[in-house]
């Protein structure tokens, strides 16, 4: 199954490129051609399917933002990349959820990574937290700063959306909602 | 300049929106003011971690959609470390099988237990001991049918060239005119049969009628220096005798007269025979053809074979039989007319003189054949 996978694996140069690039198809690629092999190590050590998706997905982002952001050398392989990072992840979960035996079954070799999954947790714990001041800070708000700030749409398009007669009431609106942001934000432990 | 008024100024510094003019300005207040400056840069972060918040939903909703089109169910079958069958049962069923197991195990022990399995060793040994015990018993009679055949046996005369006379049994007089009655086991095959009184007299005898069935022969004395006995003292029972019974014998079991004593122990003979009296009584082979007698002294059987597996079990053949018997004797075979006697002179006698009386009617039955 290995060889196949090898066989119709992109080089990982072209998925940095790819990546870079935003190429939709590169991130397919790369994600269909690893998934099996943590699918193997999560399921083959007391882990399900959704467990393995999980565990997987947090790798991708890790692997994204390394590139996205630059840092990203080519000094292994992709694949044992995304292995280590994953083992990583699964180990805590796993002594997390009190489930670790002490000893994992490993199906490749793999790297020390706990810098990169020690920072992607941290950037994890910031991400809940602005998810829950997103959740309190409630309706129009919510949706006037993923549009404005995520979505990067013009104040005239956010005017029309919500109908406000003109753009400075909505810029109050929008300054009023980001400094309740802020607040709830910064509350939170 | 109010929060509102600066908050809008950094994000037209960061969107392009702003103239250069402007632009110049800004810079130089971030220069000149610290807590602009600051302000700034935690405005970035926010509203950079924002938008990653933004990029990173986004992300995975991209990486959902992917995952959603891998056949995970098809691969997970693909990657599993499939162990073998038992391994996997037992993984997945252990605890049903270790229950199952127990109570397996508790089923058995119990059946053992309460069909006494267990702790019946000792009955099966005594069962087996019996079967043996049964076998030996088997092999002992079949020797002992055996030896009383061998016993009963025709001596053949080149076994016993030089003795002239075998001695075979004992014979008693039915009448006073010489006819005497022995078994037929005692005459069989013989060339010429004498009998000898207790003074040691023979006479010429010959068969004149047989029944093998009940073992009687009838034997009538033709020798001319038979002068006839005395009237006959005893009486032939008709009816059969009670159990307990006293009952005597006499023969000559050794060549010489022998007196026996015992008890009727049983109605029926050897196996069940109803012919037989079965009797405790020391005989021995030559007492073959004597007289079984009662207290009384009325004769209530012929004595004709010992069980020699059983101490002091005896068979006399029953009197009532004997009658028949000499019924039986077809008149031409007669000379002599057979009368039997019908009164018992015995009786009232006390056993001294019963026997002083009855050895004159016994005799010993010599054959000779060759």
């Amino acid at each position: 199954m290995n060889k196949e996978l090898k066989a119709s694996a992109p080089t990982d140069s072209e998925i940095v490129l790819g990546i870079l690039n935003n190429s939709e198809i590169v991130l397919k690629k790369l994600y269909t051609t690893y998934f099996p092999m943590i699918l193997q190590l999560i399921i083959n050590n007391n882990g399900d399917e959704d467990d393995a998706k999980d565990v997987y997905q947090e790798a991708i982002i890790v692997l994204y933002n390394k590139i996205k952001s630059g840092k990203f050398e080519l000094s292994s392989k992709l694949k044992t990349y995304i292995y280590s990072v994953c083992r990583r992840l699964w180990l805590k979960r796993l002594s997390h959820m009190n489930r670790y035996g002490g000893d994992i079954r490993d199906f490749e070799e793999y790297l020390p990574v706990d810098e990169e999954v020690d920072d992607h947790n941290e950037r994890d714990v910031q991400f809940g937290k602005m998810e829950s001041a997103l959740q309190l800070l409630g309706e129009p708000c919510k949706t006037i700063m993923e549009d404005f700030y995520i979505h990067n749409r013009s104040m005239q398009d956010i005017c029309e959306r919500f109908g406000y007669t003109n753009a400075d009431n909505a810029k109050t609106q929008k300054y009023k909602c980001l400094q309740r942001l802020k607040k709830l934000f910064f509350q939170q432990k | 300049m109010s929060d509102h008024q600066l908050t809008e100024l950094i994000e037209r510094y960061f969107d392009g929106s702003m103239t250069a003019d402007e632009r110049t300005q800004f810079e130089l207040l971030r220069k000149n003011d610290a807590t602009v400056e600051s302000r700034v840069t935690e405005h970035m972060q926010f509203i950079g971690l924002l938008k990653q918040y933004g990029e990173r939903l986004e992300l995975e909703k991209r990486l959902n959609a992917i995952h959603d089109e891998i056949d995970v169910h098809a691969l997970k079958e693909e990657v599993t470390i499939h162990p073998t069958w038992v391994v996997r049962m037992w993984r997945n069923h252990h605890s049903k099988i270790s229950v199952a197991a127990s109570i397996a195990i508790f089923a058995i022990l119990g059946t053992l237990f309460f069909t006494g399995k267990l702790n019946n060793h000792e009955s099966n040994f005594e069962q087996l001991s019996q079967e043996v015990g049964r076998l030996k018993y088997k092999t002992d009679k079949l020797e002992g049918q055996a030896n009383t055949f061998i016993n009963n046996l025709p001596v053949k005369p080149k076994a016993r060239p030089s003795n002239p006379g075998n001695f075979r049994g004992t014979g008693f007089a039915l009448s006073s005119n010489g006819y005497i009655v022995t078994n037929y086991h005692v005459i069989k095959d013989a060339d010429s049969v004498y009998v000898q009184n207790a003074a040691g007299e023979s006479f010429h005898s010959k068969v004149i009628y047989t029944e093998p069935v009940n073992d009687i022969a009838v034997l009538q004395i033709n020798d001319d220096a038979f002068t006839g006995l005395g009237a006959i003292p005893y009486y032939f029972k008709r009816s059969s005798t009670d159990l307990g019974e006293n009952v005597i014998t006499f023969g000559y079991p050794d060549g010489k007269v022998v007196f026996g004593q015992g008890a009727l122990t049983s109605a029926t003979g050897y196996q069940g025979d109803t012919t037989e009296y079965q009797v405790s009584i020391p005989v021995n082979p030559g007492n073959s053809g004597g007289p079984l007698l009662d207290e009384k002294g009325n004769v209530i059987g012929i004595i004709n074979a010992k069980q020699t597996q059983i101490a002091g079990a005896a068979f006399a053949v029953k009197s009532a039989y004997l009658l028949k018997a000499i019924q039986n004797i077809p008149s031409d075979s007669l000379s002599k007319s057979l009368t039997l006697s019908t009164k018992n002179t015995l009786a009232g006698l006390s056993r001294k003189q019963q026997l002083k009386k009855l050895k004159d009617y016994v005799f010993m039955v010599k054959v000779y054949n060759q």
